[in-house]
């Protein structure tokens, strides 16, 4: 009897909750990027493209070129194969372009991409995921002053930095993309490229998060064995508490 | 107090020696026997009495970490060579360059949210055990202030970062400020230092953040402890120890703080250091919620972000806060009328205090609901004024206000004949439950944008949030409690 008093009480504030719950914003498709994190051969591709490609726009200023060595490069490695414009090794990954002549360029100044693989996670997926559908998802628009668009960032600023990778995507009338003109990538190869990209573009967001994890593992097994010792301690005292 | 026979005598060796110096020109041994090793607690506290001495390790953590945070932070909002603000960018300088400086900062981000776990679980704790009765009304009290110090403390600590979350939120909130009637806008505008959140406001909240708050925090905290030991604490039977003593004086169901609880409170610590170091090195974002995604984007004060929502902690009181909509003041108004003819007709109150609580309750439905309610049949929609001039948002910022400050006011309010839970009777037990799930629901709500359904749920979990406080001199009367035992069980 009581119970079912309570459950008459609580149902209806379940059933309103779910109702609140349903989501009033649309629903943002992301494809799952591929774990490489810890993959390093992935993450020297993923940084070479990165400087190649993206350094000129975007700058990475919280990343120092020497901290690369996390990914098994030497200095004179760095030095020799990813350093265009800075002239020490520990200098921060900056640019020449500045912010007000990209703003005229583009409409939008290029955002710093240090820690983009963090700030773009999201209830959809995780900050790689929402990267890794991103640079995949360039199609052309001639309706676009830099002729491209984007169908999970629309009207966006930045132009196809890829294409000559990937090819130019078109927007078919079922909003389905397809390569219309193939690039010097076949489709495979251009996902695990991007893959590789954004595995470096999440190394970037949080160089120290393996060892972290390593450390906490540690850190947790310690506090496990100090709790055994604690709780034994506390136990030997209470013996004679009734 | 501290008489001779309580003094140190030195055992003959150095320190035995250096120890008597001491005693005989600092209460040393008086302060450590009236506080550990002769203060005499319940010995039946069970896993809700763990939370107070987690609240003190974490304030202790808070502090520490904060020290070495601000060794490398800088409150300046001016953009550096590559276009950043200078604190976002020192922020990031502590996460990757500073040795070890992203474990302080993630402990302090995480501190700061497991501060909050720990705090709202102790004062449940207070409701399930009416901690808060009688004579512990000054201990609910001060720990009431040391919540909205926490609460301040959190809010300037949370602009530090200046990420777009730190920066919209601090204007959402600062502005509330703004609906106050006449003096609204000149005052948040007085708190901001400026037009809008900029690098004064960023250096002033820096200052509340490092040294004001903490310091107001800290007195609290040490009077909190000093009520307590004054009047001994309760315990999950709500019985005073007090009342059964031996003949040296201690309660035949008290036991030492000091060794039983210290050791005792060591395994909480270590299970609490386990669950916490999962989030720090495993999850220290805790999926957006401790560190919100957005506020990895350098502030913008050009760019406001689609959706603002305040962190976790803030939730459920800024969810009574967006409740408040014009067409729901009459409601409102209506709902604590229809609560004074509950409660209060009945009481012992004086005549002329039920008549004036009558009289305002009446003049401000009158005033402001019958308005909305004849302009809602004849087809206007007062949608911000609602008449006399006061903007919904006013009524929202009292109404949050008031969410916490009632909290205050429970010792009053509770007129059970049993402080704790095991013998109270099914209403407490429903009624306290039904409150639970609406904080709940309101600090769910208050994480999503608001939709007309969702307003609605948490118009109607915010009537459920105050009913259980202003019903409750009614409906803890009526309640059929068990007796009490004598003593402590088990
Ligand atoms: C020609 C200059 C240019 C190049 C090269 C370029 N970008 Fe961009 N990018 C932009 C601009 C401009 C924007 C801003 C778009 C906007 O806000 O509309 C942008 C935006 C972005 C964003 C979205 C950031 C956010 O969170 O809003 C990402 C991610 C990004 N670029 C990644 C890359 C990567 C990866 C590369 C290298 C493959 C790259 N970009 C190369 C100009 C460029
Ligand atoms: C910085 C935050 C706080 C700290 C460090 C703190 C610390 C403590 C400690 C160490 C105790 C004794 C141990 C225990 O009973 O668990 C205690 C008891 C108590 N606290 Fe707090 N507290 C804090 C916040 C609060 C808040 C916000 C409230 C309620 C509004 C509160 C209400 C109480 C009450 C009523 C008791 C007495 C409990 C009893 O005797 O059963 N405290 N506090």
């Amino acid at each position: 009897m009581k119970k079912r008093m309570t459950a008459l009480l609580f149902a209806p504030i379940f059933a309103l909750l779910t109702t609140a719950a349903q989501g009033a914003g649309a629903e943002l498709h992301l494809d799952k990027a591929p774990n490489k994190r810890t993959d390093n051969a992935a993450l020297q591709h993923g940084a070479k493209i990165f400087v190649n490609y993206c350094l000129n726009c975007h700058s990475a200023s919280y990343m120092r070129y020497n901290r690369l060595q996390d990914i098994g490069l030497s200095d004179a490695q760095i030095r020799e194969n990813l350093m265009f414009t800075a002239e020490k090794v520990g200098e921060p990954m900056r640019i020449a372009m500045t912010r007000a002549d990209a703003t005229a360029w583009f409409g939008a100044a290029p955002p710093d991409l240090t820690i983009v693989a963090r700030s773009r996670a999201s209830e959809f997926g995780s900050g790689p995921d929402w990267l890794y559908t991103y640079l995949r998802s360039f199609y052309r628009d001639e309706a676009r002053p830099t002729g491209w668009n984007n169908t999970v960032f629309e009207n966006v600023g930045m132009p196809h930095a890829l294409w000559e990778l990937q090819g130019i995507q078109v927007k078919g009338a079922d909003g389905k993309l397809s390569v219309e003109v193939p690039g010097k990538m076949t489709p495979e190869q251009y996902d695990e490229a991007v893959a590789d990209l954004v595995a470096y573009l999440q190394y970037m967001g949080e160089p120290v998060s393996e060892f972290r994890k390593k450390l906490g593992l540690m850190v947790i097994v310690f506090l496990g064995i100090l709790l055994v010792f604690a709780y034994a301690l506390k136990r030997e005292y209470w013996k004679d508490v009734h | 107090m501290a008489g001779s026979e309580n003094k140190y005598k030195s055992d003959g060796t150095l320190i035995g020696g250096a120890l008597e110096w001491v005693d005989a020109r600092f209460p040393a041994t008086s302060l450590w026997k009236e506080h550990l090793s002769e203060y005499y607690a319940p010995k039946n506290f069970n896993f809700w009495y763990f939370f107070g001495s987690l609240a003190l390790l974490v304030l202790v953590l808070q502090i520490v970490t904060g020290i070495f945070l601000v060794m490398h932070f800088k409150p300046d909002a001016s953009l550096n060579a590559s276009g950043v603000p200078v604190a976002f960018a020192s922020v990031e300088y502590i996460m990757r360059d500073v040795e070890w400086g992203w474990l302080i900062r993630y402990l302090h981000s995480t501190g700061a949210s497991a501060f909050f776990v720990v705090v709202y679980l102790h004062m449940f704790r207070g409701l399930l055990y009416g901690s808060y009765r009688k004579p512990r009304e000054l201990i609910w009290i001060f720990g009431l202030l040391i919540f909205l110090c926490l609460m301040g403390e959190a809010f300037f600590g949370y602009l530090l970062p200046w990420g777009q979350m730190s920066y919209w939120g601090a204007q959402v909130i600062v502005n509330l400020f703004s609906a106050i009637p006449l003096i609204g806008p000149d005052l948040s505008e007085w708190l901001r230092g400026d037009y809008v959140v900029g690098d004064a406001t960023l250096n002033r909240f820096f200052s509340f953040h490092v040294i004001a708050m903490p310091l107001v925090l800290l007195g609290l905290v040490a009077a909190h402890i000093i009520a307590l030991h004054e009047v001994g604490s309760n315990n999950p039977d709500g019985v005073e120890i007090k009342k059964h003593k031996d003949a040296n004086g201690i309660p035949l169901d008290g036991i030492p703080f000091h060794p039983y609880y210290t050791m005792k409170d060591i395994v909480g610590v270590v299970v609490f250091l386990i669950v916490f170091s999962a989030i720090v090195f495993f999850m220290p974002e805790f999926g957006g919620y401790f560190l919100e995604f957005n506020n990895f984007i350098p502030a913008d004060p050009l760019k406001t972000p689609p959706h603002i929502a305040p962190v976790w902690y803030f939730t459920p009181f800024y969810s009574v806060l967006r409740a408040v909509t014009s067409d729901f003041i009459p409601f409102l108004w209506l709902f604590i009328a229809a609560i004074g003819m509950i409660c209060v007709r009945p009481s012992k109150l004086p005549l002329l205090v039920k008549l004036g609580y009558l009289g305002f309750v009446g003049a401000m439905f009158v005033l402001l609901g019958v308005p909305a309610v004849l302009a809602g049949w004849v087809g206007i929609k007062l949608t911000s004024i609602v008449f006399v001039g006061l903007e919904a948002k006013f009524w929202g910022v009292v109404a949050m206000g008031a969410s916490v400050v009632i909290i205050g006011a429970l010792p009053w309010l509770d007129h059970s004949p049993v402080k704790s839970i095991r013998y109270k009777g099914p209403i407490y037990k429903i009624v306290l439950a039904l409150f639970v799930v609406a904080f709940f629901i309101l600090g769910y709500l208050g994480v999503l944008a608001p939709t007309p359904m969702r307003t609605l749920v948490s118009q109607i979990c915010t009537l459920i949030y105050f009913g259980f406080f202003l019903l409750m001199p009614w409906y803890s009367q009526i309640d059929k409690c068990k007796p009490e035992p004598e003593r402590v069980t088990g």
